[in-house]
C-alpha cells in the first residue's frame, strides 16, 4: 500500500475565519439585541424590590439554601415548581413559534453563543483591524506585534469573560455583599468554583469555539428541521436573479457579482449562494453585505433576503410571491401561539388564585390508630403548614367530620400556632373519638383539617381519613 | 475487506469519500471530525490516568489502591459526623445536664433534643417497641397515655436510665408479681380472672366475679389498688382500663396470673450519654402519650 493510498484523516483542524465589519439594517437590529439581552444579564440582579424586613430585596433572586424563587412580586416554593415547568414549557413552544415562521431567529439574534460571539469579534476587529488585517496577523510570525495584539486581545477576552462568570452568581445570593465578598475574598469557594467554570466556558466557547458550538455541540439545529416548512422564513439567496455569477459589465450574466461580500462577513464562514445549510444561524448579516454590494452596482436590493422557500418557487414562475403576513399566520403557527397562550393564560390564573396559607397533611400511619386507657381511639397526623407572608402568623386548627372527633395539637392546650415568617411548621396534631362515639368502630371516616389565617381570615384545608378500631 | 478498503468510493452528489459501510443501499460519508473533538478525547485519557493515581481506583484481591490524595467514602462521612458534632457541642452539653421538664421553653434545645431523641430511638428503642413506638404484646405502646412507671418526661427519663427489671442498675425500676399458680387453687384463679373482666368493662360470669372480688381483695389489691386502677410506684398495671400489655381477655389472665409476668428492660444510662438519654426521653414524651 503506498503512502497516497492511506485512509485520510478522521480529524480535520478548525478552518479560521475571520468575519468582517458591516453595516446595514440588521447589524444595527443585532447591536441594539445585543446591548439589550446583556444589560438584563448584567444589571438584573442589581435590581432591589422591597418585600419587608424578613425578605431579601433582591428583585430576581434564586435562594438555593433557603429553596425560595423570587421574581419581583412573585414568591415560588419548591411545591409551587410547577410554574418553573409551566415557564420552561412556554419557552420550548415559544422557541417552536418563532422557528416555524422565522427560522432560527433565535439562533441568529439572541442565543447567548450568538451575541457573546458578536461581542468577542468586536473586540477581535478593536483590537487586530478588520478582515483582511486579521488574516494576515493570522499567517504572520509570531514576532512582537503579533503577541502584543494578542495578549491584548485575551486579555479584554478575559475581562469580559470574568464579567460573565461572576454575573452569574449574583443570581443565586444578595449581589452587592456577595460582590463585596467577592473582592475580598471571603466569599463562599462555590462563588469561586462557579465564577472560575463560567469564566472559562465564556472565553473558549465565545473567543475559540464560535460556530463549532453551533455545529458540533448544539443540538437544537438538528431538532429545528422539524418545525420548518416552505413557508418559514429564511435567508436565502436569489439564484434566479444572480445566477450566472460575474463581472459586472458582462451583460450575459446574473446579478451576483461573486464579490465575495456574503461569505466574507459570514460568522460561520459558508457561502449562502449553496442554498440552506445547516450552519447557517440566519444571523441576516450576509443580507446586509450584498444590499451595500447592490447600491454600490446600481442593481436592486434583496438578492440576498429572507424568504420563504414557497417564495422561491413563486419567484422563479414569474408570479408575485405571498405577503409576510401569510406566511407567518398559518396553522402551525396559530397552533403554536395558542399553546403558548393556554399554558400561559393558566398560570397567570394559578398565580392569582394561589393561597398564601397552606397545609399538607401526612397521617401517621405506624400505628393506623392508638387506643387510650378509656378505649378511645386516637389518629396522629403530622401537618405542615406553610406561611408565606413576610410576617409571623397565628394559625388556628379545626375539623370537620359527619362524625364527632375531637382535635388537639401536641405541646399546646390551645387550637392554634404561630407559623414564623415564610417558613414551614411541622405540628403533630391528635384527633381522638371516643369509645361511644361511631368513628371509633368504623374502619374508615372521612375528615377535612382547616386551618385558617387569624390575621387575614384566609382559609386552606386538606382531606384526610380516620383509621376506628374495627373489632373482629 | 482489504480489497474494500483499496478501493475508494467518492459520493458523487457531495464529493467526500465514502467510509465504504452501506446500509439498505445507504453509504456512510467519511467526513471528518473536528480536531479539538480528538483533543478533548485525548485529555478526557489524560484525567482517566490522573484520576487513577489520585484517587481509589483499581480493584485488588482485598480493597483496592488507594490513590495518593487519600480520600475514602467513610473518611468523609467520619469528618462530617466530627464537624457535626463539634457544631452541636453546646447544644449537646446543655441537654446533658438541662431541666426536661422546662424544655420546650427553649425552642432550639427542643428541637436538637427531640430530633436526636428520634435517632437514638431508632437504634436502641425500636427493635422491642417498633419503629412507630407502638409497642408489641410485652413491649409496652408508648404513644398511648397509660404509663406503667409514670408518664411525665423525668419518669420516663428514670425508665430509661435505670431500666426495668434488670440486675445491672441497682436503681433499676423493680417490682415482681407471684406466680399465682402455686398460691392458689384453679377455681380461685378462675373468679378472679372473671374479677378483672368485670372491672375493666369486658363480658364476664357475675356470679364468678362476685366470689373473685374475695380473691382479688385478698391477694392483688395491695399492689394493684383496691379499685384496680393500678400503682405506679410498684409498676402495678392499671387493670380497669381499656390497655392491655399482655391481652385482657380470660385465657390471657388465665396465663398471667397463673405464671406471672417478668418484663425487662435494659439500663440504657449504662450505655448511652446523658445527652443521648435526655434526648430519647424528649423523643417519647412528645409522641402523643407524655404526661
Amino acid at each position: 500500500m503506498s503512502s497516497s493510498e492511506l485512509p485520510p484523516s478522521l480529524y480535520a483542524a478548525r478552518e479560521p475565519i475571520f468575519p468582517r465589519r458591516v453595516s446595514g439594517y440588521f447589524r444595527r437590529l443585532k447591536w441594539w439585541v445585543m446591548i439589550v439581552t446583556l444589560a438584563v444579564y448584567y444589571l438584573t440582579p442589581f435590581l432591589r424590590w422591597d418585600r419587608g424586613p424578613n425578605l431579601p430585596d433582591q428583585a430576581v433572586l434564586v435562594d438555593l439554601a433557603n429553596r425560595r424563587f423570587y421574581f419581583f412580586w412573585i414568591e415560588i416554593w419548591p411545591h409551587e415548581f410547577y410554574f418553573v415547568a409551566g415557564l420552561l414549557i412556554m419557552a420550548g413552544l415559544g422557541l417552536f413559534l418563532f422557528t416555524s415562521a422565522l427560522g432560527r431567529v433565535w439562533c441568529g439574534y439572541t442565543c447567548p453563543q450568538t451575541v457573546w460571539t458578536d461581542l468577542f469579534i468586536l473586540v477581535e476587529r478593536w483590537v487586530e483591524g478588520d478582515r483582511n488585517a486579521r488574516v494576515r496577523l493570522w499567517n504572520a510570525k509570531w514576532d512582537f506585534r503579533k503577541w502584543r495584539l494578542r495578549l491584548t486581545k485575551w486579555m479584554i477576552w478575559m475581562v469580559i469573560a470574568i464579567a460573565t462568570g461572576g454575573a452569574w452568581v449574583f443570581y443565586f445570593t444578595d449581589a452587592p455583599t456577595l460582590a463585596v465578598d467577592l473582592v475580598q475574598f471571603t466569599a463562599h469557594p462555590v462563588a469561586y468554583i462557579s465564577i472560575a467554570i463560567l469564566t472559562a466556558t465564556t472565553f473558549v466557547f465565545g473567543g475559540f469555539m464560535r460556530e463549532q458550538v453551533c455545529i458540533y455541540m448544539c443540538p437544537w439545529p438538528r431538532i429545528q428541521a422539524a418545525m420548518m416548512d416552505d413557508d418559514t422564513i429564511t435567508v436565502a439567496y436569489r439564484d434566479w436573479r444572480g445566477e450566472p455569477r460575474g463581472k459586472k459589465h458582462e451583460n450575459t450574466t446574473g446579478d451576483c457579482i461573486d464579490c465575495m461580500a456574503c461569505v466574507n462577513v459570514c460568522p460561520t464562514g459558508i457561502d449562502i449562494r449553496d442554498g440552506q445549510q445547516m450552519e447557517c444561524i440566519t444571523c441576516a448579516l450576509c443580507i446586509d453585505a450584498c444590499d451595500e454590494v447592490m447600491e454600490k452596482i446600481g442593481k436592486p436590493r434583496g438578492l440576498i433576503d429572507y424568504l420563504a422557500l414557497s417564495d422561491e418557487k413563486a419567484e422563479r414562475e414569474g408570479t408575485s410571491p405571498k405577503p409576510i403576513i401569510k406566511h407567518v399566520l398559518r396553522p402551525r403557527t396559530i397552533l403554536y401561539t395558542a399553546l403558548w397562550s393556554l399554558i400561559g393564560i393558566g398560570l397567570v390564573f394559578a398565580l392569582f388564585i394561589r393561597a398564601e396559607i397552606d397545609l399538607t397533611v401526612a397521617p401517621v400511619r405506624n400505628p393506623t390508630f392508638v387506643t387510650l386507657s378509656d378505649g378511645s381511639i386516637r389518629n396522629i397526623y403530622d401537618i405542615r403548614l406553610r406561611n408565606k407572608y413576610g410576617e409571623d402568623r397565628k394559625f388556628h386548627l379545626s375539623l370537620t367530620s359527619d362524625q364527632l372527633l375531637r382535635i388537639e395539637l401536641q405541646g399546646t392546650l390551645e387550637r392554634s400556632v404561630v407559623v414564623p415568617a415564610d417558613s414551614t411548621l411541622l405540628q403533630r396534631v391528635y384527633v381522638t373519638a371516643r369509645p361511644q362515639d361511631p368513628a371509633a368502630g368504623i374502619a374508615r371516616t372521612d375528615l377535612r383539617f382547616w386551618v385558617e389565617d387569624i390575621t387575614s381570615q384566609e382559609r386552606a384545608s386538606a382531606a384526610t381519613v380516620f383509621n376506628g378500631k374495627v373489632s373482629q | 475487506m482489504s480489497d474494500n478498503q483499496t478501493e475508494r468510493r467518492v459520493d458523487d452528489e457531495t464529493g467526500i469519500e465514502t467510509t465504504g459501510h452501506t446500509w439498505d443501499g445507504i453509504e456512510e460519508l467519511n467526513n471528518p471530525l473536528p480536531r479539538w473533538w480528538l483533543w478533548t478525547f485525548y485529555a478526557c485519557i489524560v484525567w482517566g490516568i490522573g484520576y487513577c493515581i489520585a484517587y481509589p481506583a483499581w480493584p485488588l484481591v482485598k480493597g483496592a489502591t488507594e490513590g495518593l490524595l487519600g480520600y475514602s467514602t467513610r473518611g468523609e462521612v467520619a469528618a462530617d459526623i466530627e464537624m457535626f458534632k463539634t457544631r452541636n457541642a453546646e447544644l449537646s452539653t446543655q441537654l446533658a445536664s438541662a431541666d426536661l421538664e422546662t424544655l420546650s421553653a427553649n425552642d432550639a434545645l427542643q428541637r436538637y433534643a427531640v430530633s436526636g431523641g428520634a435517632a437514638v430511638f431508632r437504634t436502641h428503642c425500636s427493635q422491642c417497641h417498633g419503629s412507630g413506638a407502638a409497642g408489641a404484646k410485652g413491649y409496652p405502646n408508648l404513644l398511648d397515655d397509660d404509663w406503667l412507671w409514670g408518664g411525665s418526661v423525668n419518669e420516663i427519663a428514670y425508665s430509661v436510665r435505670h431500666g426495668i427489671r434488670n440486675e445491672q442498675d441497682s436503681d433499676a425500676h423493680w417490682s415482681e408479681m407471684p406466680a399465682f399458680g402455686e398460691i392458689l387453687e384453679e377455681a380461685e384463679i378462675e373468679t378472679a380472672v372473671q374479677y378483672v373482666l368485670k372491672i375493666s368493662g369486658a363480658d364476664h360470669d357475675a356470679g364468678l366475679a362476685a366470689q373473685g372480688a374475695v380473691v382479688f381483695e385478698e391477694q392483688c389489691s395491695s399492689c394493684h389498688g383496691e379499685d384496680g386502677k393500678g400503682m405506679i410506684d410498684q409498676g402495678a398495671p392499671n387493670l380497669a382500663d381499656a390497655i392491655w400489655l399482655y391481652g385482657g381477655d380470660a385465657e390471657t389472665l388465665r396465663e398471667t396470673i397463673t405464671y406471672s409476668r417478668f418484663g425487662v428492660m435494659p439500663a440504657w444510662g449504662l450505655r448511652l450519654t446523658d445527652t443521648d438519654v435526655n434526648a430519647v426521653s424528649a423523643y417519647v414524651h412528645q409522641l402523643g402519650g407524655g404526661q
